[in-house]
């Protein structure tokens, strides 16, 4: 799939999710449970004073990336000495390549993989799928969606938020479930599908939280036990990461693990910290026989010389999405990528170039909330200006605004033609007052007017009223 | 004290009873009024819609008009938000950065200014009903001006201040981002007004005009009876 979802218009996308009144219930419940119990989880974390952390694991992150030459050797090296293989992949189809190969030559029928981004990233599934590889998601939400003719995720975290229970047990019914749409029955509908999946795979693949580079250790964070599964019942198995998911040492990690279930779901851990070390030793009862770790550049090496290197702190907890207001409304889908909410505004366009990504900068309001909620420290709303300004300034990407903007700009720095336009502007409009009051506006306006009453213009305005109280007139 | 007042573009032409509001609470607790003739606008609908060069011409106009100031108010958070931006944004130009830094040390959003810089305690507004305040984003997240509207509030004889679901949530407002992407903010205004609608108010509160007139377009639309006001207004109600 890769990170574009669909190829239909932005237009349509929108227009169909604003639609979908039961995703929008379900977008706006999930984001105000999550919202309160991060809230609630934060105050409780050290003395309270979440901008620290906040701050500290910013450095953290920061600092890595500062050094991502030393730290990715440091942490090849040490995957190496735990007995495992690592590959640099530049692009998405070097990487995706790399596994498939690999399951190809180590005759691989079966695949059992944990939820990881950046494998939806580099379209991992399907090239898999299109070697005659068998996969199974086994994360339930990711599981729901792939027997759901992989219907693509949400929502980086909750990656089926936009299907309900009924949703669910028709996508189940096709598969064989006879049940009702109670959550219970139907997850233990899918861990009885699941359980035998682990144990006659022949591949496990897994993404990476945070790779420790002093130790060499993939760290996994989840809460449903798969993931423990598949590092622990497959032979071979592959870890895929983006090259920005380092941090130095354990004690790093600690403040980033601290933060990560916090921000994603409001919960002071997760049910699981997995840290896989490499191959397992002789005799052991489970593990990894062969491992694999394949670190994923895909344009971040550009990111890191660009202005939008910080976005790369980022460590997938979603906090953005649960706090964004365009995201409230118009859920995962409209972003049409895989990576929704502010953070996906941000790097979507970054990794996949603007053509087809060019609205996704303007939707957002500045109301800064993803940056305040990021656990990342990362000046979210601020990268999604400069997105907008590449927009207008280097890629001059709509006529109509930019003459709209030079017009804007001349008129308010010449006072005289402020004074004038402002004068005779009530005049102008006047065509589109109903009750004192603009109802129905054109052209941009007509955007606000669809749904909202527009004030009229002020006859006299407030310098108006200044100027002839200062000549003792009208008061 | 001698107060510079910005009553910035969207008050001067589409709520000149905001800027009226303003000058009268000022003046009554004492203080004297000095309106430059001259001002426009803080740049800030230019800049956020992307275009930062054709923005600076703006900036440096409100610099001249404002920096002879002893302190700079203004009725609207989000426009000394941006305001506050001028340095960073002149970063690589030395000597309108230096003048941005001094124009930004005093200038205050009004709510602000009350407390902050004159610590009024006691003054006389009256206003029986209950209300509402709506946390503008940039007046609350990005000047962290959270308390000092609502101790105001406080004050007021026979206002009932109570809080409504997710009172500090964006209302969609945005700028250009209101009108580009006009269905979306319209959707936020909706959810917005209808929060506030079950708080069953008489009046809605803000210290932002634009983000009261989004969410006052949305609830006249819906036909509702609930009053708009700007902290000032209030703050003036006699």
């Amino acid at each position: 799939m890769g990170i574009k979802i669909n190829d239909q218009s932005f237009e349509k996308n929108l227009e169909k999710n604003l639609n979908d009144d039961f995703m929008r219930a379900a977008m706006v419940k999930a984001q105000d449970l999550i919202s309160n119990n991060r809230k609630n989880v934060l105050s409780q974390l050290g003395d309270g004073n979440f901008p620290e952390w906040q701050k500290l694991s910013g450095e953290v992150r920061a600092h890595v990336l500062e050094n991502l030459d030393f730290y990715l050797h440091q942490f090849s090296e040490n995957v190496i000495k735990n007995g495992g293989n690592v590959f640099f992949a530049k692009d998405a189809k070097e990487a995706s390549q790399y596994v498939t190969n690999l399951a190809i030559e180590r005759g691989v029928k079966k695949v059992v993989k944990a939820k990881s981004m950046v494998t939806e990233e580099i379209g991992l599934n399907h090239k898999l799928m299109d070697a005659g590889v068998d996969v199974k998601e086994t994360d339930l939400a990711e599981y729901i969606l792939q027997l759901d003719d992989w219907n693509p995720p949400s929502h980086m975290v909750v990656p089926s938020l936009h299907l309900n229970k009924t949703q669910i047990r028709d996508v189940f019914a096709k598969n064989g479930y006879t049940g009702k749409d109670l959550p219970e029955d139907l997850a233990a509908f899918a861990r009885a599908q699941l359980r035998n999946e682990y144990v006659t795979a022949d591949m496990g693949i897994y993404g990476c939280n945070f790779a420790i580079a002093e130790s060499g250790a993939i760290t996994l964070i989840s809460n449903e036990g798969n993931i423990d599964l598949c590092t622990s019942a497959p032979e071979l198995q592959v870890a895929v990461m983006g090259m920005e998911r380092i941090v130095a040492t354990y004690e790093d990690a600690d403040i980033c693990i601290s933060l990560l279930a916090r921000s994603a779901v409001g919960a002071k851990s997760t049910s699981y910290t997995t840290f896989v070390n490499g191959i397992t030793e002789e005799g052991a009862a489970d593990g990894a026989k062969e491992f694999h770790v394949v670190i994923v550049d895909n344009g971040r090496s550009e990111v890191l010389k660009s202005q939008f290197k910080e976005v790369l702190q980022c460590m997938r907890c979603a906090a953005c999405l649960n706090a964004c207001p365009v995201y409230r409304q118009v859920g995962g889908h409209s972003y049409n990528a895989i990576y929704s909410g502010p953070l996906g505004v941000v790097l979507t366009p970054l990794l996949a170039g603007y053509d087809d990504f060019k609205e996704l900068p303007y939707m957002c309001s500045l109301c800064g909330e993803c940056t305040e909620v990021c656990p990342s420290n990362i000046p979210l709303h601020k990268l999604i200006h400069e997105h907008k300004r590449v927009l207008a300034e280097e890629k001059k990407a709509s006529a109509f605004w930019g003459a709209s903007m030079s017009g804007a700009g001349m008129v308010l720095s010449r006072p005289w033609m402020y004074k004038l336009g402002t004068s005779v502007a009530p005049l102008m409009t006047k065509p589109l007052m109903v009750d004192g009051k603009i109802k129905k506006g054109v052209s941009v306006l007509k955007g606000w007017t669809d749904k909202r009453d527009l004030p009229a213009l002020e006859k006299t305005r407030f310098r108006d009223w200044y100027e002839s109280r200062s000549k003792g007139g009208n008061k | 004290m001698k107060v510079t007042l910005f009553t910035t573009c969207i008050v001067d032409f589409m709520a000149m009873n905001v800027g009226k509001a303003t000058v009268e609470l000022l003046e009554g607790l004492g203080h004297e009024i000095d309106y430059p003739k001259n001002q426009t606008c803080c740049g800030q609908p230019t800049y956020n819609t992307g275009y930062v060069e054709k923005t600076k011409n703006t900036m440096k106009h409100f610099i001249e008009t404002f920096e002879h100031a002893e302190v700079i108010v203004s009725p609207s958070g989000s426009c000394v938000s941006f305001v506050k931006e001028y340095p960073h944004i002149f970063a690589e130009d030395k000597e309108w950065k230096e003048r941005a830094e001094k124009v930004v040390a005093k200038t205050y959003e009004l709510s602000q200014f009350l407390i902050e810089v004159i610590n009024i305690e006691n003054f006389s507004a009256k206003l029986p009903g209950k209300a509402v305040y709506h946390h503008n984003c940039h007046t609350s997240r990005f000047l962290q001006v959270k308390e000092q509207p609502l101790t105001l509030l406080s004050k007021v004889e026979g206002l009932e201040l109570v809080d409504f679901h997710n009172s500090g949530k964006c209302c969609g407002f945005g700028g250009t981002f209101s009108v580009k992407m006009g269905e979306i903010s319209a959707e936020v205004a909706d959810e917005k007004a209808r929060y506030i609608q079950e708080a069953n108010p008489d009046y809605l509160i803000g210290a932002d005009f634009a983000c009261l007139m989004n969410i006052g377009g949305r609830l006249s639309r819906l036909g509702s009876n609930i009053k708009v006001m700007h902290i000032a207004e209030v703050l003036n109600s006699k």
